[in-house]
């Protein structure tokens, strides 16, 4: 009985007593959660247009961060370094076009999932290769975001609002933002709606695949730099990062691959999810819950709902 | 190895039945209040206009969709929602439109695979690959090679079916089906893309799995010679109601079927 | 000329249907394992300790994600946490009754991977591809979690390590400080080439026919009366016994002694790299798989730095580390772009035009 006790009424109790501290740890989980929506953007945004699984996103948005603190670190200007490390994300997209998608068109889906494996893992040799493996700072200053903290007394104590992380949100929800208009709005995200539903069609009727591919990985090559900056300001730019990165796929799963706002509200499940289960449950079992709650979340929820918040449901064809 | 209060039917009893059948996909119909049924060792053709509904009416024969409203009455028995491997090992076996073979396979295991389900020797000897596995795995590689003597793809025993041409494919496909000595016989389109002598030659199958081993068989066809001459009843569909029912000779006259087909000035 | 098919005529379908058909296959496989045991006594200890034993250890991993990605079709990402079942089962095991003999336990402990391999397999029955693969990504991270904070896993040993104690087989010790590289490889090779025995078996019989079914189209498996979740379930258990061994053998008689560090989502992307460039659904290939992506590295510090080495430049570890990335991440998109079935294919393909030679047609 202690022990259902300790499970299902003391962080309730614990939660009603000390509201503050529940405000707290929901801003840091709103926080990252909108963060995670970011990466996870870029996925549905390749995913959308290409049909590919790209599980290399998280890699990119490392490997962004990991280009921008380099070439800061080796003597370029800060803003130039960002300029160059957008260049640099769109010479990936022509390279990637190039070399990994063009060959692999009409493969099965899980061919070219596998193949985003080997652009991971070419990505972090490559990144540690030129840059080094050592973690670095991002380059807060230098690029003008803000830091320091905002206390703001509440309900019975105070609840710290980092200046960083407010930025982050707002940045991330302005990129969320635009990229939902240009999806729905453009004649390019038309196209890329396109393309999305059959590549062969996509082609008949006049679309470049080439062009739209370039495209929108660089838009994921871009998503994933913003990414970067946030994620490298709040916790260092180095490869463990791509554990982060790896979080987007569970609140992909959660919202569907193909829907935006289904990224955003999976990113916020899972972000305040696993905020909330560490703070509140974790000691049950030592800490640490956070590495894989959000896996677990991901995978019960699919039990129940295979298509994602958003999806369709799949009416299986022979 | 049959349950002891499964009837054996003779010639000619009613070996499925198909009673106010609807399926509805979300809003999408499918197929409405349909009735027919399928009697023991008869050919049974369903025929059509395309999107007519015939392959979503075989795919609740077997188990793959469960109709929203009536039942399918299957030897006797009012057939509960269930899913499609059990309908098998009840006895129905089916080829598909568009073949569906494993296609890194050979012939040879692609019809072997078909036996799967007579094969029961148990994990452990499984394992060593002697005994009884392996006893059981050449008692039913006799029976598949009398399948694949029967179809004449003996050349092809070998061969990766993804390389066979379509033809051949969709011979294999049979021959899997019939590893799996079914009671009902379910194909769909089995001569869609043939040409004339292919056409004949797998007619010629049919028929003898018919009589020869006296095996149900409902199937899918728009060659309107093949299913005259073969089936003994034809049932047709039009956007998923059943429109006429009969001999092939019935159906041929029948008005509301030559306007379906033809179309009719409204 | 010494590599025909002429001549050898199956009469019966036992040997129509053995695993090798060919007289040549079976001799060149006698001789291979023949040389695999005069290696044990012919190499150096650096051969056996550091390229042979942790590459029968790593091909043995391999052929268990194989069973599972390469001949079921189901991508799992959880591999390394599998093995870590293997290796912490392992240990329990054979520290709570050292009077067993350890490969009883090392062949026992595959069992606790196998279960809980098959319990995180259970969504695999409504959920697919990519699903899937996100699927087991909560099993390797669950079980890290669990390797770490579990220290009844590993006695309450406070460095939380795992560490070989001294075990021995008739007499001669097997396992620990004492034991030499070479009684350690001679463990690990038999216990490799018997399971890959039992492996053959298993995949060209009925069951791995019907895993191939599911594999290839799983709809219309599943018409025929395959039932998809036991089959799946048993690819899953299989698989990750496998894995389990390999764990328990990667822990106790390669390295020595371990921390959870090596069961981590690295390690698992290595053996599947392995998989994908052996040849998926190939058990030869897993072995092609292991050899390329283990070796590489030992290849890569061992060229490199004398390549170098005239021009005055120095080659650290890390940077050989960093390559060894590059190559794999270009070996995956190359092998998935030019031979999606990996060496296996291409061996096959030498042998084919072999069989034929000098006249192809």
């Amino acid at each position: 009985m202690d022990i259902l006790y300790k499970i299902f009424i003391e962080p309730f109790v614990f939660m009603g007593e000390a509201p503050d501290l529940l405000i707290q740890t929901l801003w840091e989980g709103l926080v990252s959660g909108v963060l995670y929506a970011l990466i996870a953007l870029g996925f549905v945004l390749i995913f959308k247009a290409s049909g590919v699984f790209n599980f290399a996103q998280g890699i990119m948005v490392v490997f962004a961060a990991l280009t921008l603190v380099g070439l800061y670190e080796k003597g370029v200007p800060a803003f130039l370094a960002l300029i160059l490390a957008v260049l640099v994300m769109l010479v990936l997209a022509i390279v990637v076009e190039r070399v990994v998608l063009r060959p692999l068109v009409n493969q099965p889906d899980i061919i070219l999932f596998m193949a985003t494996f080997g652009l991971t893992y070419f990505l972090i040799g490559f990144g540690e290769l030129i840059f080094g493996g050592n973690p670095k700072e991002m380059i807060t200053d230098a690029l003008f975001l803000p830091q320091g903290t905002t206390e703001l007394d509440m309900l019975g104590g105070m609840v710290r609002f980092q200046h960083l992380d407010i930025a982050a949100a707002i940045i991330a929800s302005i990129m969320i933002g635009l990229l939902a208009v240009f999806f729905s709005k453009t004649r390019i995200g038309r196209a890329l709606r396109a393309v999305a539903d059959s590549h062969k069609a996509a082609l008949s009727v006049g679309i470049s695949l080439n062009q739209i591919w370039v495209i929108v990985w660089f838009a994921a090559g871009i998503v994933a730099l913003v990414a970067g900056i946030m994620w490298g300001a709040r916790s260092g730019v180095s490869f463990s990062l791509q554990i982060i990165a790896l979080k987007a796929l569970p609140v992909l799963i959660l919202g569907g691959f193909t829907s935006i706002p289904g990224a955003i509200i999976g990113g916020l499940i899972i972000g305040v999810g696993e905020k909330i289960g560490e703070f509140y449950w974790g000691p049950l079992v030592g800490g640490g819950v956070e590495t894989w709650l959000a896996y677990v979340i991901a995978l019960l929820f699919l039990l129940y709902r295979p298509q994602g918040l958003f999806g369709e449901k799949i009416i299986e064809r022979i | 190895m049959r349950a002891p209060d499964n009837p054996v039917l003779a010639k000619g009893d009613v070996l499925l039945a198909v009673d106010n059948v609807s399926l509805g996909f979300g809003g999408v119909k499918a197929l409405t209040d349909v009735s027919f049924d399928i009697r023991k060792s008869e050919i049974r053709a369903i025929i059509g206009p395309n999107g007519a509904g015939k392959t979503s009416m075989l795919n609740c024969i077997n188990g793959f969709y469960y109709p929203t409203e009536g039942r399918i009455t299957f030897k006797g028995v009012k057939r509960p929602k269930m899913r499609p491997y059990e309908a098998a090992r009840g006895g129905i076996a089916r080829t598909f439109q568009n073949v569906a073979l494993f296609k890194s396979m050979s012939t040879l295991d692609n019809i072997m695979a078909g036996r799967s389900i007579k094969m029961r020797s148990n994990f452990f000897w499984q394992l060593f690959r002697h005994g009884p596995a392996m006893k059981e795995e050449v008692a039913h590689r006799r029976f598949v090679e009398e399948i694949i003597d029967f179809l004449e793809i003996q050349h092809i025993r070998k061969t990766p079916v993804g390389r066979l041409p379509y033809g051949l494919q969709k011979r294999v496909e049979l021959g899997r089906a019939l590893a799996m000595e079914p009671e009902l016989l379910l194909l769909d389109e089995p001569m869609a893309g043939m040409n004339l002598e292919e056409k004949e030659d797998m007619s010629r199958f049919i028929l003898e799995v018919n009589q020869q081993y006296g095996t149900t068989i409902a199937l899918i066809e728009h060659d309107m010679g093949v299913v005259m001459d073969l089936s003994d009843r034809v049932v047709v569909l039009e956007y998923g109601r059943k429109i006429a029912d009969g001999t092939p000779q019935e159906v041929k006259g029948n008005q509301r079927v030559i306007d379906a087909y033809l179309g009719v000035a409204h | 000329m010494l590599y025909r098919e002429a001549g050898q005529f199956k009469t019966n379908y036992v040997a129509d249907s053995a695993i090798f058909p060919l007289r040549q296959d079976r001799i060149g496989l006698g001789l291979i394992i023949i040389a695999a045991y005069a290696l044990a006594f012919m190499g150096s200890d650096f051969l056996l300790q550091a390229v042979l034993i942790p590459f029968l250890v790593f091909s043995l991993a391999a052929i268990g994600l194989n069973i599972l990605t390469g001949y079921t079709g189901l991508l799992s990402l959880g591999t390394g946490a599998f093995m870590g079942v293997g290796a912490y089962a392992c240990y329990k095991l054979m520290t709570a009754f050292p009077g067993v003999n350890v490969i009883v336990w090392i062949f026992v402990s595959g069992f606790f991977s196998a279960a809980i391999g098959a319990l995180f397999g259970l969504p695999s029955l409504r959920i697919k591809g990519f699903y899937l693969a996100v699927a087991t990504l909560a099993a390797q991270f669950f079980l890290q979690w669990c390797l770490i904070r579990i220290p009844w896993l590993v006695n309450y040993n406070v460095s939380g390590a795992l560490d070989a104690p001294l075990r021995t087989l008739f007499g001669t010790p097997i396992m620990g400080p004492n034991a030499t590289p070479q009684t350690r490889y001679l463990v690990v090779l038999t216990i490799v080439i018997l399971l890959t025995w039992l492996a053959s078996n298993l995949v060209h019989g009925r069951i791995g026919r019907m895993w191939i079914a599911i594999r290839d189209m799983d709809l219309a498996a599943e018409l025929m009366g395959i039932r998809p979740l036991q089959t799946k379930l048993l690819a899953f258990a299989v698989s990750s016994y496998y894995c389990g061994v390999a764990g328990a053998l990667l822990v106790f008689l390669w390295y020595g002694g371990a921390e959870y560090d090596v069961f981590n989502i690295n390690q698992s992307f290595f053996i599947l790299f392995m998989v994908i460039i052996g040849g998926l659904g190939s058990l030869i290939g897993s072995f092609f798989g292991a050899a390329l992506i283990f070796i590489l590295p030992i290849v890569l510090g061992i060229v490199l730095p004398a390549i170098l080495a005239p021009f005055g430049l120095s080659v650290g570890a890390d940077v050989i580390e960093h390559l060894r990335f590059m190559i794999v991440g270009a070996l995956i998109i190359f092998f998935l772009i030019v031979e999606p079935h990996g060496l296996a294919r291409l061996w096959q393909i030498g042998k084919q035009k072999l069989l034929v030679w000098p006249f192809p047609y």
